[in-house]
C-alpha cells in the first residue's frame, strides 16, 4: 500500500524556541530517534521497510510490496529473495545492495544519499532556503521603503482621492 | 469520414492563423481599418470553434460507425465497445487527447471572444495570443499527430479495443475535467502576457480573469482527485496517489496555480508581487504544457503516458518560444511592474502570503525536480535511477505541513499589520483544541515515536484541527458582529457574511476541505494488507473485518470474460455485507483487468482484490486492504467544490452604515 506519509521518515523537530525547550525537543528527539532505531525492528517491520524500499522489477513502476500482477514474473520472486535476506540478518545496505546487482539501479525506490544520486536529495532543501534567502531579500526591500514625510502629504483629501483612499481602505480591510 | 475530418483540421487551422494575423495586424496598426479587420479576426476565431467542434464530433460519429479505416478508431475502439467509452474514444489516444485539447481551446476562445465588450482592446490582445496556441495544436494535429490517418492495407474486420483500465465510468469525466484544467490556464495565462505587452494600467485585468483562473484552477481540482478516484477504485494497488510522472505533471500547474490565487490578492489589494504573479501565471500555463510534453514525449516512462512519438520535440519548441517571448515582453516592460506599497511588518497577511507562495513553489520545485531527475542521472552518470514514493513523501510531506501551519495562522493576520496581542487572542483556543486533539490521539494509542509516519499522521491531524477551528473561529466571530447589528441568528449572519464577501469565505471553506482531504491523507500511516488464498469456506481476518468465501466463478460477456470471488464480510460476529471482487479479461484488447470492491466508511474502506487464479489449486487468490480514512479525501474534495462555487458567487452589497456610530465590536476576519 502506498503510504503517503511516507516509510521511514526522519523526525524533524523545530527551533526557535527557548533554550530550555529546545533541550527538551532534543532530548525528546533522541529518545525518538532511539526507539525508532531499537523498536520495531522486528523481521515483518524490516520486511515492510525494506520491501518498501524496493521497486518491482517487472516494468509495473509499482512498489515492490505493492505489485498486484499475479503471476508477475518478478514480485514474487524477489519478495522471497527479500524474505531470505532479512532471515539470514544480511543487514539493509547489505540488503539492498544485492537487489541492485541483481536488477540494476532502478529497483531502488530512491536515489541513494551517495554520489550523484545525493543531489537528488539535496536540491529541494538547497531550492528551499534559497526561497528563503529571496523572501528575505524581498522583505528586507520593501521594509527599506521611504515613508511619505508628512510635508509630502496633501493637506487635506477631498473628492475622487478620497473616494480613492475609501477604495483601498475598503479592499484592505475587505468589509 | 476521414476526408471530411482531414479538411475541418486544416479549415480550423487557416481559420485560427487568420485570427492570429489579422488579430496582431489589427493591434499594430491604428485607424478605422484596424477595426475592421480586429472584428474579422474575433469572428474567424469564434468560426475555429465550430470548426474544431465538427472535426471532434467526425472522429466520435467515426467511433459509434466502428469505421476502422481510420488509424485512431482502430487502435481505441471496437464493436463490443459500450456507448459511453465510445464517446471517451475521443481522449483515449495521442491523436485524439490533441484533438480535444485543441476543442476546449477553441471553447475557451469562443466565451473570450463573446465577452470582447468587457475591454475591447484587452480582449483583442488575449484573442490572439489564445489563436497563437491554437494554432500551434492545429499544428500538430494536421502534420504530427492527425487523428484522421487512414489504415494502410485490407480493412480490418474490428478494432485494438479500449485500454481496458480506461473502461471505468469516471474515465468519461476525469480527463476533460484534468483538460479544462490545463487549457483553461490558457486564459489567465492569455490576458497577464496581454497585461504586460499593452502595459495595461491598474488591476483590472486580474479582476477580468479571477473567475476564469478559479474555475480553470476549480476543474484541475477535480480532474486530479477524479484520477486519484480511478485510480484507487480501478488500478488494484490499493492506493490513490503514486507519485507517477503523469500524476506529477497535473499537480505541479495546481500548485503554481493555487500559489497564484493566494499571491494574486496582494497585488488586488496591495499593488504589490506584481513581477511574481506575472511570472506565477506564465510558469502555471508552461507547466500545464509541459505536462502535456511530458505524457507524450516519452521522455519519462509512466504507466499513464501515451506511446512514444516524435511530438515531444513539437513541445520542446513551443515550450521554449512562449518562454522567450515571456522574457522579452518582461524585460521590455518590466518598469510597469513595480510595487506600489511597502511591507510594514512582518507579522501581515502579506507576509503570510510571502510565505505561502515560496512554499508551493518549492512544493513545485520539489515534484519536477524528482520527475526529472532520472533523465538528469541517465545524463550525468549514464544510467537511470527511480525517484519513487519514498522520496516524494520524505521531501513533501515537511512542506505540506509548513503550509497547514500557514494556513491557520494566515486567515488570524491582517493587512499591513497585526499585533501580537490580536494574534494571541484569536490563536489561543484554536492552538489549545489542536494540542487537546494531540493528546487525545495519544491517549487512544497514536504512536509517534515508533514510526516517523505516525509522527507526521499526529501533526497532520493537529495541524487540521488547527486550521479548522481559525476557520470557524472566523466564521462565528464576524457572524457574531453582524448578528449584533442586524438582530439575526448566528448561522443566519454567518450565511449573510459568506455571502458579503463570497471570495474570502469561499476560500475558507476550500481551507476546510483541504484539512479533511489532509486527515484522509493521514490515515494512509495506519494501512494494512492482507493476501490469501481463499477456498470455499475459508476466512481471512484483517482488522476487525473477516471475510468468508461463500464462492467463486467465472462470467463472460462479447467485451470481456470475468472470474469473480464472493466474499461474504463479518465484524463483530454480525454479516454486514458481500463484496464481489473481480478480475476481467478484454478480448479485443487481449488485456486483463482487476475491479475491486470497497466497503467505505468514514472509519475506514475495505479494499478487496481479486488476483487470480492459483493455477495448481484452482483457487482464486485475493488480497485485502484496509485503509483509514480514505472517505474523507473523497468528502473533502466536494468540500472543495463548494467553497470555489461559493467564491464563484458575487458578492452581495454591504450594510452601509450612514454614520460612525461608538462601538466595541470585535474585528472582523483579519482582526485589528
Amino acid at each position: 500500500m502506498p503510504n503517503l506519509w511516507g516509510q521511514g521518515t526522519k523526525v524533524n523537530p523545530g527551533s526557535g524556541c527557548p533554550m530550555s525547550l529546545l533541550k527538551r525537543v532534543f532530548q525528546i528527539g533522541v529518545l525518538m530517534a532511539g526507539v525508532l532505531l531499537f523498536a520495531g525492528a522486528g523481521d515483518d517491520a524490516r520486511f515492510n521497510d525494506l520491501g518498501h524500499r524496493l521497486m518491482c522489477a517487472c516494468g509495473c513502476r509499482q512498489i515492490l510490496l505493492e505489485c498486484n500482477h499475479v503471476g508477475c514474473g518478478y514480485s514474487d520472486r524477489m519478495r522471497a529473495e527479500l524474505v531470505a535476506a532479512v532471515d539470514r540478518g544480511d543487514n539493509d545496505d547489505l540488503t539492498l545492495q544485492s537487489f541492485v546487482q541483481k536488477y540494476g539501479p532502478t529497483v531502488l525506490a530512491a536515489p541513494t544519499k551517495t554520489g550523484f544520486d545525493r543531489v537528488a536529495w539535496i536540491a529541494p532543501y538547497v531550492a528551499l532556503i534559497l526561497g528563503l534567502g529571496l523572501v528575505g531579500f524581498i522583505v528586507r526591500a520593501w521594509r527599506s521603503r521611504p515613508l511619505l514625510r508628512p510635508a509630502e502629504l496633501p493637506a487635506s483629501v477631498q473628492g475622487a482621492e478620497l473616494d480613492h483612499f475609501r477604495e483601498q481602505a475598503r479592499r484592505e480591510t475587505e468589509i | 469520414m476521414s476526408q471530411i475530418g482531414s479538411f475541418t483540421l486544416l479549415l480550423a487551422l487557416a481559420l485560427s492563423g487568420y485570427c492570429f494575423v489579422a488579430g496582431l495586424l489589427a493591434l499594430l496598426r491604428e485607424g478605422p481599418s484596424s477595426a475592421r479587420l480586429s472584428e474579422t479576426a474575433r469572428r474567424a476565431g469564434i468560426a475555429t470553434f465550430a470548426v474544431v467542434f465538427l472535426a471532434a464530433l467526425v472522429l466520435v460519429v467515426a467511433a459509434f460507425q466502428n469505421d476502422f479505416s481510420i488509424a485512431y478508431i482502430f487502435h481505441h475502439s471496437n464493436r463490443d465497445l459500450p456507448a459511453p467509452y465510445k464517446f471517451a474514444t475521443l481522449w483515449s489516444g495521442q491523436e485524439g487527447s490533441l484533438l480535444f485539447w485543441s476543442l476546449l481551446l477553441a471553447a475557451y476562445g469562443l466565451v473570450l471572444r463573446l465577452r470582447y465588450k468587457t475591454d475591447p482592446r484587452l480582449f483583442a490582445y488575449a484573442s490572439v495570443i489564445i489563436a497563437a496556441v491554437q494554432v500551434f495544436f492545429l499544428l500538430l494535429l494536421n502534420f504530427a499527430a492527425h487523428p484522421f490517418a487512414v489504415m494502410q492495407g485490407s480493412l480490418p474486420a474490428d478494432g485494438n479495443g479500449l485500454n481496458p483500465l480506461l473502461q471505468y465510468p469516471e474515465m468519461v469525466i476525469h480527463p476533460p475535467m484534468l483538460y479544462l484544467g490545463y487549457v483553461g490556464f490558457t486564459v489567465p495565462f492569455a490576458f497577464a502576457l496581454a497585461a504586460l505587452v499593452m502595459r495595461y494600467p491598474g488591476e483590472k485585468w486580474i479582476h477580468i480573469t479571477r473567475r476564469w483562473t478559479m474555475v480553470t484552477w476549480g476543474f484541475l481540482t477535480c480532474g486530479i482527485f477524479l484520477g486519484a478516484h480511478w485510480a484507487y477504485s480501478v488500478l488494484g494497488w490499493g492506493g490513490y496517489w503514486g507519485w507517477d510522472p503523469v500524476e506529477n505533471a497535473s499537480l505541479m500547474p495546481w500548485l503554481t496555480g493555487t500559489a497564484f490565487l493566494h499571491s494574486v490578492m496582494m497585488q488586488e489589494k496591495r499593488g504589490m508581487l506584481k513581477t511574481w504573479n506575472m511570472w506565477l501565471i506564465f510558469s502555471t500555463f508552461m507547466l500545464s504544457i509541459f505536462g502535456t510534453f511530458l505524457t507524450r514525449s516519452g521522455v519519462v516512462s509512466s504507466v499513464h503516458a501515451f506511446a512514444q512519438s516524435s511530438i515531444g520535440d513539437w513541445f520542446v519548441a513551443f515550450l521554449a518560444l512562449i518562454f522567450a517571448v515571456c522574457v522579452f515582453f518582461y524585460v521590455k516592460n518590466r518598469s510597469h511592474l513595480r510595487s506600489e506599497h511597502k511591507l510594514e511588518s512582518l507579522v501581515s497577511r502579506e507576509s503570510s502570503f510571502l510565505f505561502n507562495n515560496l512554499l508551493f513553489v518549492v512544493a513545485c520545485f520539489t515534484v519536477l525536480w524528482g520527475t526529472l531527475f532520472p533523465v538528469l542521472s541517465e545524463w550525468v552518470q549514464g544510467n537511470k535511477v527511480t525517484v519513487g514514493p519514498p522520496f516524494f513523501n520524505r521531501v513533501n510531506i515537511p512542506v505540506a505541513l509548513l503550509l497547514l501551519l500557514l494556513t491557520s495562522v494566515g486567515p488570524l493576520l491582517a493587512w499591513r499589520r497585526t499585533s501580537i496581542e490580536s494574534l494571541k487572542r484569536n490563536f489561543l483556543w484554536p492552538a489549545i483544541g489542536a494540542v487537546a486533539v494531540g493528546i487525545l490521539l495519544l491517549v487512544l494509542g497514536m504512536k509517534p515515536w515508533k514510526e516517523a509516519s505516525y509522527f507526521y499522521s499526529l501533526m497532520t491531524v493537529m495541524l487540521s484541527v488547527l486550521v479548522g477551528l481559525t476557520v470557524i473561529s472566523e466564521f462565528v466571530r464576524g457572524g457574531r458582529v453582524i448578528a449584533r447589528h442586524t438582530g439575526q441568528n448566528l448561522l443566519a449572519s454567518m450565511g449573510y457574511l459568506a455571502h458579503r464577501n463570497t471570495r474570502r469565505y469561499g476560500g475558507y471553506i476550500v481551507h476546510f476541505g483541504v484539512i479533511v482531504i489532509m486527515i484522509g491523507f493521514a490515515g494512509a500511516a495506519f494501512n494494512q494488507d492482507k493476501e490469501q488464498e481463499m477456498g470455499f469456506g475459508d476466512r481471512m481476518t484483517i482488522g476487525s473485518y473477516t471475510l468468508v468465501c461463500q464462492s467463486y466463478t467465472q462470467d463472460d460477456n462479447p467485451n470481456y470474460s470475468s472470474e469473480w470471488a464472493v466474499m461474504n464480510v463479518w465484524k463483530h460476529g454480525k454479516q454486514i455485507g458481500t463484496l464481489y471482487p473481480e478480475r476481467r479479461f478484454y478480448k479485443a484488447s487481449q488485456q486483463t483487468s482487476t475491479m475491486p470492491r470497497i466497503r467505505s466508511t468514514a472509519a475506514e474502506d475495505l479494499y478487496l482484490v481479486y488476483e487470480g487464479l492459483n493455477q495448481d489449486t484452482g483457487r482464486p487468490i485475493i488480497k485485502a486492504h484496509l485503509n483509514p480514512l480514505v472517505m474523507w479525501i473523497w468528502v473533502g474534495v466536494w468540500i472543495m467544490i463548494a467553497g470555489t462555487l461559493l467564491a464563484l458567487v458575487p458578492n452581495s452589497v454591504p450594510v452601509r452604515v450612514p454614520a460612525p456610530v461608538p462601538m466595541h465590536a470585535e474585528p472582523v476576519g483579519a482582526g485589528d
